[in-house]
């Protein structure tokens, strides 16, 4: 780390209609650091970060680049400057192809200006991938990528403006280890260059392998900037809350009962499932670990409908069912929290209430379909106060939360309608800590009340913490299945490779 | 649903790009495919229809709604609609026809009248929705309106004819090519033009960038709004186009003819593949649809079938269109 001052935040406010998202806020950051900013959901720290990138306008405060005040109009303001953003969203256009995606506004042209030179386009791409070890095709159309391909597009766009600062918020909560550890490679060398990077995550552990300092955001106000090297995690996190979390790594109490409520009996599906086998209990909750592309999403889809399945029986409730639509498993009483929530989790322009009750609509309307709005109104009022969702009232429209609190609609949705049989793909993604905790515990009362849960999950630690047992499934295949008291992360891990070279 | 797949460079998706412009190519040539099958069912349902002299005339007959449909197809990968192109015909054949006749304007003048007062409808159009934040159909509804009452007001509801112009009707209906109509050249021409600014120039890109997702495309650092405002304008440039073709062939402007002329355009482009909601279609493909239409009904003109029963057909046929290709796309997602 070098001393010169890249940038300096000082007294930085901004409001939204009821809501003060940043309060007096202040941060800096130094050439060849990274600077780690966390806090709770809404805490403000996408706020700063558009703030910075010129989306938002602040309200009051100073912002220095390199010594001198700006005041960053637009994103073509923040490019000229040499400050760029990795959205915590995914921000790309899906039917463009990867090196349209990355150059975008900065095409290579040919003849005077006139004309696109993609040959051109696309051999500069290959080269910055290339440089960055991202396997990606530039010519590939971005829409038909995954999600944790499409994350790896936005940072290659993020690194291509060659930027002083970049600015990554949440870039590794749709990707795996192996994807993440290269992330902080890239991130490494960057340093190395002399660039400074804004590092937001709510997967604290990353922080001690990549941040130089830590700065904490609380309800929009600013708390404390540590040295990484000289704190825990545990402290961190007492920062973030503003009390003592006690963050349980014990497994919880077991309640399932010896009821199978679901059957599954080679399982094959036109994509990727051959031969997967399980059953789930009464009270149960299975937890499904593996690498991406593993097909434990597959399973989900499956189940409810989505992927048409080619071979094998399924049972519920010892009935042997056909589910060929969505429709089907829904009737079945089995409900499914996609991993996508921007596509199949959420309106966005509809109000948190709204987002709640969706699926369970009929239950709080009349016998002639006219809906009893107060009724729902307390129910997703008690659901925002369970999952503590930051939002000014229920009639706020989802956009307008912070990434956390969407994915916390996106749960209390579910919890709200009742199902006898839930999967859960990846729902803890982008929440903070104390939240988690939140989570696990519904979790777990759901289970005690008799509901069984497949919960799908990328974090190890959270897969051990909450299953009563796990399915380790490799290249669409169940590798094993695990009782809790036997599993830990390396059996999981041996199990979850276990057709890799 | 995208699939999880692992970080590895697997073939898939090495073949990724390659697959899909085959793909893309693919798409067209279904259209292509089923203009063949139409084309020579009608050849062997009437033998008037195989003609040279019917054919030209079929593609005669496309010249005015398939210029528009070019320019609408631009708009609408935009994610936008323009349904002020019809009566915006109208009203560019009578300005042209205006300034020809009455102003006794030389002949290239004419053709800029046409063109300008066409470009800058599509301007106010494109200012409509970026600056006074208008839904593009709202916009363009009233646009429709309003050049069809301002044609009315500048012809004084009779027809302009620009006969006195020498040469005016030549346009249209000269044979640069000997046997075919100066107005078919035009509409090739102008769609090869077309697709060269949609596939090889910075307008382009941004057009299926907007369409695609405005909002990262705002985030990139485009001036959307400008792109917008031009992409209407280059669309408007169509419409002018499509005016002065109309006036050249009937060597007169009339303030009646032209409503429902967007309506035709849509259909021919959503026949062609492009879709609604923006970020992916064609000039191939809209040419291609266009020629549908218009084989289409000149086919069961043949056949004699009434005016009214062609309606319902072209009707079907856009159905019929439009689900196949949603059932396709439907397909590739799983
Ligand atoms: N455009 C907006 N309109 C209204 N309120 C907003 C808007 N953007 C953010 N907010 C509010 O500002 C607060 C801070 O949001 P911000 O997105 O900065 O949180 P965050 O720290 O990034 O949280 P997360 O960890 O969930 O991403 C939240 O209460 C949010 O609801
Ligand atoms: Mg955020």
């Amino acid at each position: 780390m070098s001393d010169e001052q890249l940038l300096v935040v000082e007294g930085v406010s901004k409001g939204f209609p009821g809501v003060q998202a940043l309060q007096n806020v202040r941060f800096d950051l130094s050439a060849g650091e990274v600077h780690a900013l966390v806090g709770e959901n809404g805490a403000g720290k996408s706020t700063l970060m558009k703030v910075l990138s010129g989306i938002y306008k602040k309200d009051s405060g100073t912002v220095k680049f390199k010594g001198e005040n700006v005041d960053v109009a637009g994103p073509l303001e923040a490019q000229h400057l040499g400050i760029s953003i990795i959205h915590q969203e995914i921000n790309l256009m899906p039917d463009l192809t990867v090196a349209q995606n990355i150059f975008i506004g900065r095409e290579p042209k040919s003849f005077g200006k006139l004309f696109l030179n993609d040959r051109k386009l696309n051999k500069d791409a290959q080269e910055l991938l290339d440089s960055l070890k991202l396997p990606l095709d530039p010519t590939q159309i971005v829409g038909e990528l995954t999600v944790a391909k499409q994350q790896m597009v936005e940072i290659a766009k993020a690194i291509s403006y060659n930027s002083r600062v970049i600015i990554m918020d949440e870039p590794t909560s749709s990707l795996t280890p192996t994807e993440t550890s290269a992330l902080f490679v890239i991130i490494e060398n960057l340093k190395k260059a002399g660039k400074g990077v804004i590092y937001i995550s709510h997967r604290l552990e990353e922080l001690g392998k990549i941040s130089d300092r830590i700065t904490v955001f609380r309800d929009g106000q600013y708390i404390d900037t540590l040295k990484t090297k000289d704190t825990t995690i545990e402290k961190i996190i007492s920062l973030m809350i503003g009390r003592e979390v006690h963050v349980d790594l014990r497994p919880e109490a077991n309640t399932s009962t010896s009821e199978v409520v679901l059957k599954v009996e080679g399982l094959s599906s036109k994509r990727l499932l051959k031969d997967v086998s399980f059953d789930l209990k009464r009270g149960e909750i299975l937890g499904f670990a593996g690498l991406m592309g593993a097909g434990r999403t597959e399973v989900a889809l499956a189940l409810v409908g989505k992927d048409p399945i080619t071979a094998g029986k399924v049972e519920v409730n010892g009935k042997v069912v056909k589910i060929n639509n969505p429709a089907d498993g829904v009737a079945l009483g089995i409900g499914y929290l996609s991993e996508d929530r921007k596509r199949y989790g959420l309106l966005l322009g509809q109000n948190v209430d709204f987002n709640i009750i969706l699926s369970s609509v009929k239950r709080y309307s009349t016998a002639l379909g006219f809906f009893k709005k107060a009724e729902s109104k307390k129910v997703s009022e008690a659901a925002v106060k369970t999952l503590s969702i930051r939002t000014p009232s229920v009639n706020q429209t989802a956009k307008n939360l912070s990434g956390g609190n969407q994915q916390k609609v996106v749960i209390a949705k579910w919890l709200t309608r009742e199902c006898d049989i839930l999967i859960f793909d990846e729902p803890t993604r982008g929440i903070d800590v104390g939240a988690k905790e939140e989570i696990y515990k519904l979790l777990r009362e759901l289970a005690a009340q008799g509901k069984s849960i497949i919960m799908i999950s990328s974090e190890l630690p959270e897969v051990l913490r909450l299953s009563d047992r796990i399915v380790v499934m490799c290249e669409g295949r169940v590798t094993g299945i695990i009782d809790n008291k036997e599993a830990d992360q390396n059996v999981i891990m041996q199990y979850a490779t276990k057709y890799r070279n | 649903m995208a699939a999880k797949t692992s970080i590895g460079h697997d073939e898939s998706q090495a073949k990724g790009g390659l697959v899909a412009s085959i793909r893309r190519q693919a798409e067209q040539s279904l259209a292509f495919a089923s203009l063949v099958l139409i084309f020579i069912f009608f050849s062997f349902a009437n033998s008037a229809f195989y003609s040279w002299s019917n054919i030209s005339g079929i593609l005669l007959s496309t010249a005015v709604t398939g210029m528009l449909a070019i320019g609408t197809t631009f708009v609408i990968i935009t994610g936008g609609i323009d349904l002020s192109v019809g009566t915006g015909t109208t009203l560019t054949a009578v300005m042209t026809a205006y300034f020809l006749s009455d102003l006794k304007m030389p002949f290239a003048i004419g053709i800029v009248v046409g063109l300008t007062s066409g470009a800058l409808m599509g301007a106010i159009n494109g200012l409509l929705i970026t600056i006074l934040k208008l839904p593009p159909f709202i916009a363009t509804l009233a646009m429709m309106l309003i050049a069809k009452g301002l044609a009315l007001v500048i012809s004084g509801v009779a027809p302009i004819y620009t006969d006195s112009v020498s040469g005016w009707d030549q346009i249209a209906l000269g044979n640069l090519i000997p046997n075919l109509p100066n107005a078919v050249l035009i509409l090739f021409v102008s769609a090869f033009l077309a697709s060269i600014v949609l596939n090889r120039t910075i307008v382009g890109r941004y057009t299926f960038a907007i369409g695609s997702n405005e909002e990262a495309t705002k985030l990139s650092g485009i001036n959307v709004n400008k792109w917008i405002v031009i992409i209407y304008a280059i669309g408007g440039l169509f419409t002018g186009m499509a005016g002065i073709l109309l006036t050249s062939r009937l060597n007169s402007a009339q303030p009646a003819l032209g409503a429902g002329y967007e309506l035709e355009a849509i259909a021919a482009v959503i026949i062609g593949g492009t879709s609604l909601l923006g970020g992916k279609g064609s000039i191939l493909g809209t040419v291609i649809g266009s020629l549908i239409m218009a084989v289409l009904i000149n086919g069961l003109r043949i056949m004699a079938i009434q005016q009214e029963w062609q309606t319902v057909v072209v009707g079907i046929v856009i159905i019929i269109a439009v689900y196949t290709d949603s059932l396709r796309r439907r397909k590739d997602r799983s």
